[in-house]
């Protein structure tokens, strides 16, 4: 496979905090349009991975590439150099994020938190990015929001919002870092709908989730980890119905109980 | 005795020499801000630093300049400087002086404002690609302001007052000219109340300056001036309730 239909490419990734190794060699490639689901027991790396990936943490070993493009390093004939603050901040351009907390900022309407990146980041003209924000907010399914603050939406909304955030970005990644954990039960299928659509699009997405109907439909390989380990990688229906190893024969158990 | 003069009190409080005084109370207040606002900026964010020297460098500057009489600074720059061949003016001096005291105090609290962001925004600043500066400016700072504004408007309503510091190297602002009116007229009483009222005035008049900042920086949030917003009473009613 040629590396450029790769969108992710991680390489024996270590994560340590302080004597904490989070993360234990963890390799993992995604092609372009791919959904791939991320499960594991808590405190496994699964959101530490996520974080690794776009380099809002700096991985102690191990590379990532996004699209072919090493993040958040240089190569030099002595090894890796980690970047300057500017460069790694050009490479997250592609790379969008969401939060389980939504994290949007709440100084900024909707259209005022959508068109930040593009205005500040890209330096688009604010009325072409304004024009963007609305078509982002109808496809989320919030087109009469544009003017609200983040405290005048719910959960499920700001969720919504955010994810818009993410795609005016026009990244060519996807993270969404259990997405619909600190949403109410009955806001949880707003958010999943609008990834599901936008998996249809053609989105390349790694999502960490503990929806497994979700997983179920949408995905198309589920990779479950375990104390900072891929411990199995599998298409869904294969996971879910017979998994191979002990593990992740508990780990079902538990949460399908 | 004399007794209290209502004439002269009523003369002196529309007098011109006072009311320019007055000005430059104002604007060397204003201008301190300003250098204050800089200097506190840089160190607040040195002090955030990940590395160790700007941390250190910005903890040493607060540590004098907090640790020392804004007096003796003064004294220090105006008089005692020109020893070591360095002559600044009255005003550069009150500038440099009352500045670089000013921005010590508000380096602690643009700091705490700063503190004060969830982890989250700086994650989700990041994860649209902004590079540190813009971080700041787009995303940090306006969420810090309403958190900094209150104490930061308790910091200029006693800088209105501070620079009275400055009459001691000369610098004709309000105290100065009420004393050097005093020594031509004698009226000390009626003087003196005429300069309490006019920083009373400049200190009431920023009182409302602040209370429009701090409601236009809690606008997003829904809070009335003075008020907490709606977030924060949510909070309380629920923890109540429970």
């Amino acid at each position: 496979m040629a590396t450029s239909d790769l969108a992710v490419q991680a390489v024996g990734i270590h994560k340590f905090y302080g004597p904490l190794h989070v993360l234990r060699g963890i390799d993992l490639d995604v092609r372009r349009g791919q959904v791939v689901v991320v499960v594991g027991p808590s405190g496994s790396g699964k959101s530490t991975l996520l974080r690794c990936l776009n380099h809002l943490e700096a991985v102690q070993r191990g590379t990532v590439r996004v699209c072919g493009e090493l993040i958040g390093y240089r190569e030099t004939s002595r090894g890796l150099v980690e970047l300057r603050d500017a460069e790694v901040a050009r490479h997250r351009r592609r790379i969008g994020m969401v939060f389980q907390q939504f994290n949007l900022f709440p100084h900024l309407t909707a259209e005022g938190n959508i068109t930040a990146g593009p205005v500040h980041v890209l330096g688009e003209p604010r009325e072409r990015a304004a024009e963007e924000a609305r078509r982002l907010l109808a496809l989320v399914g919030l087109p009469e929001k544009a003017q609200a603050y983040p405290a005048q939406l719910s959960g499920g909304q700001q969720q919504r919002v955010a994810i818009a955030r993410a795609l005016a970005m026009r990244p060519e990644v996807m993270l969404f870092d259990e997405p619909t954990s600190a949403l109410d039960p009955e806001m949880i299928s707003e958010v999943l709908d609008v990834m599901t659509a936008l998996s249809r699009q053609g989105m390349t997405m790694l999502v960490v989730t503990h929806e497994m109907g979700f997983a179920r439909a949408v995905a198309n390989r589920v990779v479950f980890v375990d104390e900072g380990r891929v411990v199995e990688d599998a298409p869904p229906a294969e996971f879910f119905r017979r998994p191979r190893t002990e593990r992740g024969r508990a780990f079902l158990d538990k949460i399908l109980h | 005795m004399a007794g209290w003069d209502w004439a002269a009190f009523q003369k002196y409080l529309l007098n011109r020499y006072l009311l320019e005084g007055a000005w430059t109370t104002v604007w060397l207040s204003v201008a301190v801000m300003a250098i204050g606002l800089a200097l506190g900026l840089g160190a607040a964010l040195m002090r955030l630093s990940r590395h160790r020297v700007p941390r250190d460098v910005a903890r040493f500057y607060i540590w004098l300049m907090r640790g020392t009489p804004l007096l003796v600074q003064l004294i220090i720059i105006y008089t005692g400087l020109p020893q070591l061949g360095l002559r600044l003016t009255v005003i550069q001096s009150a500038l440099i002086g009352l500045g670089l005291n000013e921005g010590a105090y508000l380096a602690e609290i643009i700091r705490a404002g700063i503190l004060s962001v969830p982890r989250g925004q700086f994650d989700a600043a990041r994860g649209v690609g902004m590079p540190y500066w813009t971080m700041l400016r787009v995303v940090i700072l306006p969420q810090a302001a309403r958190v900094i504004i209150p104490p930061l408007g308790n910091n200029f309503n006693g800088l209105l007052k501070t620079t009275s510091l400055a009459s001691v190297i000369s610098l004709e602002e309000l105290l100065r000219r009420s004393q050097m009116l005093i020594q031509l007229e004698f009226k000390v009483l009626e003087i003196f109340i005429v300069a309490a009222c006019y920083y009373l005035a400049m200190t009431t008049l920023w009182g409302l300056v602040q209370r429009r900042l701090e409601a236009h920086f809690g606008r997003p949030y829904g809070a009335a001036p003075g008020r907490p917003s709606r977030a924060i009473e949510g909070t309380l009613l629920e923890q109540d309730a429970r």
